[in-house]
């Protein structure tokens, strides 16, 4: 399902009819051209590869200027990130896509890089109880047990631990779009996304 | 770059009906209810104690005293819910959030009037 490559500009509200104040998340989307088709006869799977946002020539190696320059572009993208397709779904080398691809009222699919948090403890990064801060408890924060003794004497693999956080690829789901705005590029998504502000996100339906 | 584009934004929605009006002021805010399917306008006057925020989530209380009891209300500006707000007297007061109206009855919590000279 194509989608579009954005980035994130930051949060503020919007007021609906009703008067309710909505939390929304605005998004730059596009306008990204298509950069190439990948084929089931050639590559194997259908998708698209996209392109976002622009480079300077000298910034980019020659590959990539060349890749651009096929699908028509004098700068290469500073983003390219491929868009799996469905049967039915064909786009052309070269084509524009923006944020028409979206109505208010759309569920959609955003994912992004989230906020790195560096070194957390097991309370904040996998959300375990920690210990009662009263009653006399020495440690409150602390990871408490991490499995039996003697038998199996070994910890198990994958056990949730402190360490770092964030900085990885999340996808939020079911977020709804209040606004579009064509003429800016703009998308206007209810509710968090994702990611540091000017962080790049994708967006799929 | 992107910061200015949501203030940008942010501006572009602001209300620009609305009289200016201050901690101190006694104003009458009209404002959209609604009963079921029915809608109405209706009124709440009392002295703004407080404005805070900025932007689109800008925020003002309004305090008054009904049958005794001290009532208030958090009001956003750039609500569509609210209609008008008319300023009924400019309020002389010394500070920005007046929450100490909130100790006081009486005549003591009365507010000079301002005068421009």
């Amino acid at each position: 399902m194509a989608g579009l490559i954005g980035k994130k500009i930051g949060m503020t509200r919007v007021f609906d009819e009703e008067g309710v104040a909505l939390p929304v998340t605005v998004l730059e989307a596009g306008p990204c051209p298509v950069v190439q088709v990948k084929s089931k006869e050639r590559d194997g799977y259908r998708a698209i590869q996209l392109g976002f946002g622009s480079r300077k020539t000298k910034h980019a190696t020659r590959a990539e200027v060349g890749h651009a320059a096929r699908a028509g572009l004098e700068n290469p993208p500073a983003i390219l990130r491929e868009f799996p397709l469905g049967d039915g779904e064909a786009f052309e080398v070269g084509q524009q896509l923006t944020v028409s691809l979206f109505s208010p009222g759309d569920r959609i699919k955003v994912v992004g890089t989230s906020k790195g948090k560096g070194f957390q403890g097991a309370m904040k990064r996998h959300g375990f109880t920690g210990r009662p801060g009263s009653h006399g408890h020495p440690y409150v924060r602390i990871v408490g047990s991490i499995g039996p003794g003697t038998n199996p004497s070994r910890v198990i693999k994958g056990k949730r631990m402190p360490g770092r956080m964030g900085g990885a690829r999340v996808t939020v789901r079911n977020l709804q779009v209040v606004r579009v705005d064509p003429d800016r590029n703009l998308l206007f998504v209810k509710g968090a996304v994702p990611g540091a502000r000017n962080s790049y996100v994708l967006i799929t339906k | 770059m992107s910061a200015d584009l949501l203030h940008e934004l942010d501006r572009e929605q602001l209300r620009q009906d609305l009289p200016s009006f201050g901690p101190g002021d006694t104003v009458r805010v009209l404002y959209r209810v609604r009963e079921g399917d029915k809608e109405r306008i209706q009124a709440f006057e009392g002295v703004c104690i407080a404005r805070r925020g900025g932007g689109m989530g800008e925020t003002f209380t309004v305090r008054k005293i009904s049958n005794g009891v001290g009532v208030e209300r958090i009001f956003p500006i750039n609500a569509p819910t609210v209609k008008g707000i008319e300023v009924v007297r400019r309020g002389k007061v010394r500070r920005a959030k007046l929450y100490y109206l909130r100790g006081l009855k009486g005549k003591a919590a009365r507010i000079e009037e301002k005068r421009d000279s």
